[in-house]
């Protein structure tokens, strides 16, 4: 019944029940990693020199260069919603630098324990479904962010639960075109880590027509807040909802 | 035609911009929002009935009533779009519509979107329902570490506090 909280990646992470001293030393080695080596603040790491030319793509480190080539499978996936460069054409991977280290600290933990990990919001738990009580994601009202929208409990194959936004960070999602997002907020639930954080990214860059078109190609549940606050749901979170 | 202006309205809101849209055949009197669960269910299949009732006689209920609006569940025809065909109900109660269904989805590109997974419009109060008092981690829009000393999950944080 423990929770330990370490800030990486210029964010914080919180890790329910980590299982013992060594596996939360190896989670935070994970993020430490990803930190080193994508962060674009830091003058040191190797993102950083590719952006300012210093090294070329094709010199850079496996491990990279897959994280580089996974973005670029879901830019076509998500037919350019979600992309892992600036509009400068700078490759900033920040999109899925996170998640793809969460999937990694994720196989770090195991799948056997009990354990949840929530990294600046979005979440990764070890079972959706167990003889224990489901962990339940509360999602911040983006209208009133000392308030929650709803409770919504990980179950079946749900394990990962990651949610964009348009406010909290100018920017953190470029939007397509110039205008200003369609939706606040977006939450996505996903069995996996990256497919949630990819397509919920995908989501409030591209509003509602990628919405209709990722939830109709992915297994996924979307809950998204407009500008208005008006509020969309797929069945999957109607039903989790009225519980 | 108070009351198709407030559909219209909502509809325009969620996004769906249907020409010419008209309220018609009132399904029934009693509530069939399948969230809430409170309908009366004389008529035993009132939510499917929409779906039949509206695709083949669309607009010919009354559309010139003025004063509040009645409560039931009112089904518009079904309208062809550029993106397809396309269909809605509202379900009014105490003058104010409290839930939109859309009964049928349009498609794109010829391809017929998995209409099972759409998201659709909910309302606010529907999803305040769940237990929030069982929360145990809070997912929100990436707050950064500055951001995060203002935020529930610190809370939880500083509490201990575990599901």
């Amino acid at each position: 019944m423990t929770r330990a909280t370490f800030e990486t990646m210029g964010t914080v992470v919180s890790l329910d029940r980590a299982g013992s001293p060594a596996l939360l030393d190896a989670v935070r080695a994970v993020f430490d990693a990803a930190d080193r080596r994508f962060s674009l603040y830091r003058s040191d790491s190797e993102l950083r020199r590719i952006a300012d030319g210093s090294l070329e793509l094709l010199d850079a480190s496996a491990e990279l260069r897959e994280v580089y080539a996974t973005a670029l499978g879901w830019r076509g996936e998500t037919g350019g919603a979600f992309t892992p460069h600036r509009p400068d054409g700078t490759v900033d991977l920040n999109g899925i630098v996170k998640a793809w280290a969460m999937a990694e600290a994720g196989r770090a933990l195991g799948g056997d324990g009990d354990w949840c990990l929530n990294v600046g919001g979005d979440v990764l738990v070890s079972r959706a479904a167990g003889p224990g009580a489901p962990w339940v994601v509360g999602i911040v009202d983006p209208a009133d962010r000392a308030g929650l929208l709803t409770g919504l409990p990980l179950v079946g194959g749900r394990r990962a639960a990651a949610t964009s936004g348009s406010a909290e960070r100018g920017d953190h999602i470029w939007t397509r075109g110039r205008e200003a997002a369609e939706f606040a907020q977006v939450t996505v639930l996903a069995d996996d880590i990256v497919t949630a954080d990819v397509l919920a990214t995908a989501i409030v860059s591209g509003g509602s027509a990628t919405l209709d078109d990722l939830t109709a190609r992915f297994d996924i549940d979307a809950l998204t807040v407009a500008r208005s606050g008006e509020l969309r749901a797929t069945p999957g979170i109607r039903e989790l909802v009225t519980r | 035609m108070r009351r198709r202006a407030v559909v219209a309205s909502v509809i325009a809101s969620a996004g769906v911009l249907i020409a010419g849209f008209q309220i018609g055949s009132a399904v029934t009197a009693g509530r069939t929002s399948s969230t809430t669960g409170t309908g009366t269910t004389s008529g035993g299949s009132a939510s499917n009935s929409g779906t039949s009732g509206g695709t083949s006689s669309g607009s010919t209920g009354t559309t010139g009533s003025s004063g509040p609006a009645k409560d039931g569940t009112f089904t518009g025809a079904t309208e062809q779009t550029p993106f397809g065909p396309m269909q809605v109900a509202a379900v009014i109660s105490g003058g104010k519509i409290t839930d939109v269904k859309v009964l049928q989805k349009t498609n794109q590109g010829g391809r017929s979107v998995q209409i099972s997974n759409q998201a659709d419009p909910m309302l606010r109060s529907e999803v305040l329902q769940a237990q929030s008092a069982n929360v145990s981690t809070i997912g929100g829009a990436t707050y950064t570490s500055e951001g995060y000393l203002m935020s529930l999950q610190a809370a939880l944080d500083q509490a201990g506090f575990t599901g």
